[in-house]
C-alpha cells in the first residue's frame, strides 16, 4: 500500500459521509495533508488527540479525521482548547482556526492563549478574507485589496500574524504555504512537539472568493505567487526592509522556553496544599 | 472514635456555592472579575488547587464559558460565575452546551441592569435572560436560592442536574442572596448523593453519541475514553456529524426538549408555605421570597388567609404548581425586583382564573416584608 493510502486509511473517519465541505483547488486539504504526516511523524495515538477547530473552511476540518474531534465556536476555539489541556494534560490538543476566526472574532483569545503559554499548537489558516460567508475582507486583507464588503478596495491595514503571535508571548512560531508543502509538515510537527504554546501560520489561497475578486487568477496561479514571493527566515535577515515588502517569510521566526503553565499550575497545587496541612496543623 | 462536632459556618451564599459546587465534584473552575460575583472566582482559586482542581482567570466570560465546556468534554465538572454583564457574554457558548449537550453550571449573581447598571445593588432582571438568553429554541434548567444553605444544596442540584440530563444548569441568584451571611450547617460530603453522568459501556466501534434512549439522554464519552467522537454547534446526526436532513434536525431538537420535559417531576422544586387555606397567594422566589415569607407569618397573626408559593425552579417554569394554588387561591400577589418577568409567565398560566397583582422594584433597593405586607392589606 502507498504511503498516502495507508494515512488516509489510519486517519480518515470511514464513517463520515463524503465528499467534504472545500472548493476545488482550495489550500485547505493540502493542510489537512501536512497536519495529518506531521502527527503521524510525532507517534502520538489517535485516542490522545484532540482536534479543536473554530467557525468557517477551516472549522471543517476535524470532522474528516479520526481523533477527539471538536467544532467550537466562531473564534472561540482556543477557549475551549485551554479547559480541555487544563482538565487533561495528557491529551495533546491541536487547534486550527482561519483568519477572521483566530484574529478578528478570536483575536483576544489568541494574544491571551499566547500569553499564558498553556501547552497547545495552533494552526492559522490565513487566506487573506472571510472564504465560507463569501469572501469579506478579513484583518490579514492587505490594504487596497477588494472583497464583497470592500467593493471600493480596503482601506484597513492588515495583521501580521505570526509577528502578532511572537509579541504576545508564543515560545514557538512558524510560518509556511500550502506550496511548501514539506516545510509545512516540518512546522506543524515542531509546533506540536513543542512544550508550550506553539503556533503555525500557513498561508493559503482563496481563488474562489478572493483570487477572483483580486484577479489573482486559478489556484495554480496564486500557489504560483506563494512560490515566487516567499523568503526564508534566513534570507529575510539578509534583506533590505524595502525589498521584504510584499513577500512572505517562511520558516521558524521564533523557538524558545518559557515557563509551562500547567508546570506552574502544579507548583499552585502544592503550594495550596502546604497552606492546607499548615492550618490543619 | 473521635466525636464529630456539626460542621457549622457563618458564610455568604456565593461562598456555599463553592462548598457545594466542591461537594459535587467540580473540579474546574473558569471566570472574569465582576461584582457581585468575584468571590465565587476567588474562593475557588484558594479551594480548587487544595483538591487537584484547577481554577483559571480568563480574558473574558466568553473565554470562561468555552473554557468549562472544553473543561466538561475532557470529563472533569466545571462552572463560571457572573453576573449580568458577563451573563450577556456566556450565552453564546451557553448555546454550544444546550446543542452539544455538555454537562456544566453557570452562576449568575444578578446585579440592577440594564448594561452596567449598579454594580452592588440587587435585581432580579435575569430571569427570561436565562431562560431565553441564548439564540435559538434550546431547554433551560434555572435553579434560584434564597438561603445561605439552599445556594449550597442547589449548587449540588445544579450539578447533578447537569450531568444527569447533559445540559448546562443556571445558577440565578440575586445580590441580596450571594453576599447575605447565614449560620448554616452543612451536610458532612459522604452524606449527599451526588450523580455523576453516565457513560457509555459499548466497544467505541459501538458507540452512537447522540442516540435517542427512553429518557432522551444519550452516554456521554470524555475525550481520551477511546471514543474519538465529534463534538458539534451545528445540527448534528445521531452520530454528532453536521446534517441538512430535516428528518434528523427535527428529532434531535425534539429529543433535547423531551429529556427535560420528561425530568419535571424531578427538576420542578417549590416550597408551598401556609398554602392550604390560603384565598391570598404570594408566588415569589431569591431574597423576596423571604420578605414574602415574613409577610406571611405578619399577616396570618391578623387573621388573613394568605400562603406563599416559592420558586426554587424558575425554568422550567411551574406551571402545575402555580395551576394547584389558583385552585383555592383567587387572588395572587407577584413581587419581583424586575419590571415584570415571572409574573408574566404566571398570568400565561392563570388565564383570568386568579387576579394578579404585581409588586415591582428597579430602583436597586430589595422588596421589604412591609411592602408586601402593605399590598396584602389592600387586596384582602
Amino acid at each position: 500500500m502507498p504511503e498516502i493510502t495507508k494515512l488516509i486509511y489510519k486517519y480518515l473517519r470511514h464513517d463520515k459521509k463524503f465528499p467534504h465541505v472545500w472548493c476545488p483547488g482550495c489550500g485547505t486539504g493540502i493542510i489537512l495533508g501536512a497536519l495529518i504526516r506531521a502527527i503521524d511523524r510525532t507517534g502520538y495515538e489517535k485516542d490522545d488527540i484532540v482536534l479543536v477547530s473554530g467557525i468557517g473552511c477551516s472549522g471543517r476540518i476535524p470532522v474528516y479525521v479520526d481523533f477527539n474531534t471538536l467544532h467550537t465556536t466562531h473564534g472561540r476555539a482556543l477557549t475551549f482548547a485551554t479547559g480541555i489541556k487544563l482538565a487533561n494534560s495528557n491529551l495533546n490538543v491541536i487547534v486550527i482556526m482561519g483568519d477572521g476566526d483566530a484574529i478578528a472574532i478570536g483575536g483576544n483569545h489568541f494574544i491571551h492563549a499566547a500569553r499564558r503559554n498553556i501547552d497547545l499548537t495552533a494552526i492559522i489558516v490565513n487566506n487573506n478574507v472571510y472564504g465560507m460567508t463569501g469572501g469579506q475582507y478579513s484583518p490579514t486583507t492587505p490594504y487596497g485589496m477588494r472583497a464583497t464588503t470592500a467593493v471600493y478596495s480596503n482601506i484597513e491595514q492588515e495583521f501580521k500574524i505570526s509577528e502578532l503571535a511572537v509579541t504576545a508571548g508564543a515560545v514557538f512560531v512558524g510560518r509556511g504555504t500550502v506550496y511548501h508543502a514539506k516545510l509545512l509538515d516540518s512546522l506543524i510537527e515542531r509546533a506540536i512537539l513543542k512544550k508550550g504554546f506553539g503556533v503555525v501560520e500557513v498561508i493559503s489561497h482563496c481563488h474562489i472568493q478572493y483570487g477572483k475578486q483580486n484577479l489573482l487568477g486559478s489556484a495554480v496561479d496564486m500557489m504560483k505567487w506563494q512560490r515566487d514571493n516567499a523568503v526564508t527566515v534566513q534570507e529575510a535577515k539578509r534583506m533590505k526592509s524595502e525589498e521584504l515588502e510584499g513577500r512572505i517569510i517562511i520558516g521558524v521566526l521564533v523557538d524558545k522556553d518559557l515557563p509551562i503553565y500547567q508546570d506552574e499550575y502544579d507548583k499552585v497545587r502544592e503550594r495550596a496544599k502546604e497552606g492546607l496541612s499548615s492550618l490543619e496543623g | 472514635m473521635k466525636k464529630r462536632r456539626p460542621r457549622e459556618f457563618l458564610m455568604q451564599g456565593n461562598e456555599a456555592v463553592v462548598e457545594g459546587a466542591l461537594v459535587a465534584g467540580c473540579r474546574f473552575f473558569a471566570g472574569y472579575p465582576i461584582t457581585p460575583a468575584t468571590e465565587i472566582a476567588e474562593i475557588m482559586s484558594v479551594k480548587l488547587p487544595q483538591v487537584d482542581g484547577t481554577f483559571i482567570q480568563m480574558e473574558d466570560e466568553i473565554a470562561s464559558m468555552g473554557a468549562i465546556i472544553g473543561a466538561s468534554l475532557a470529563g472533569t465538572k466545571s462552572m463560571t460565575a457572573t453576573s449580568g454583564p458577563g451573563f450577556s457574554l456566556v450565552q453564546e457558548n451557553l448555546g454550544f452546551a444546550c446543542m452539544a449537550e455538555v454537562p456544566c453550571v453557570v452562576g449568575d449573581v444578578m446585579r440592577l441592569g440594564p448594561s452596567t447598571g449598579i454594580p452592588t445593588y440587587p435585581s432580579q432582571g435575569d430571569v427570561m435572560q436565562a431562560r431565553w438568553g441564548t439564540h435559538g429554541d434550546h431547554p433551560a434548567i434555572v435553579l434560584a436560592p434564597s438561603t445561605v444553605r439552599e445556594c449550597f444544596d442547589l449548587s449540588v442540584k445544579a450539578f447533578n442536574l447537569s450531568e444527569k440530563y447533559r445540559t448546562p444548569v443556571i445558577l440565578l441568584f440575586d445580590e441580596v442572596v450571594g453576599h447575605m451571611r447565614e449560620k448554616i450547617t452543612l451536610p458532612r460530603p459522604e452524606e449527599v448523593e451526588v450523580i455523576d453522568r453516565i457513560r457509555p459501556t459499548v466497544p467505541p466501534e459501538w458507540y452512537i453519541p447522540y442516540e435517542d434512549t427512553t429518557q432522551g439522554v444519550s452516554p456521554m464519552a470524555i475525550f481520551g475514553d477511546g471514543y474519538r467522537f465529534h463534538v458539534t454547534g451545528l445540527a448534528h446526526d445521531i452520530r454528532g456529524f453536521p446534517t441538512l436532513r430535516s428528518d434528523e434536525i427535527g428529532p434531535f431538537m425534539d429529543r433535547i426538549h423531551r429529556k427535560i420535559t420528561l425530568g419535571f417531576p424531578e427538576i420542578q422544586m417549590g416550597e408551598f408555605f401556609q398554602l392550604e387555606d390560603a384565598d391570598i397567594a404570594i408566588i415569589a422566589y431569591g431574597s423576596v421570597a423571604r420578605s414574602a415569607r415574613r409577610a406571611v407569618i405578619d399577616a396570618r397573626e391578623k387573621g388573613v388567609k394568605v400562603g406563599l408559593l416559592r420558586l426554587i425552579t424558575l425554568w422550567p417554569f411551574m406551571r402545575t404548581a402555580v395551576e394547584r394554588v389558583i385552585q383555592k387561591a383567587k387572588m395572587l400577589i407577584v413581587p419581583e425586583m424586575n419590571m415584570g418577568q415571572i409574573s408574566r409567565e404566571v398570568k400565561r398560566v392563570n388565564e383570568g382564573k386568579a387576579k394578579v397583582n404585581t409588586i415591582n422594584r428597579v430602583d436597586g433597593l430589595t422588596i421589604t416584608p412591609q411592602q408586601i405586607l402593605k399590598r396584602i392589606r389592600e387586596v384582602s
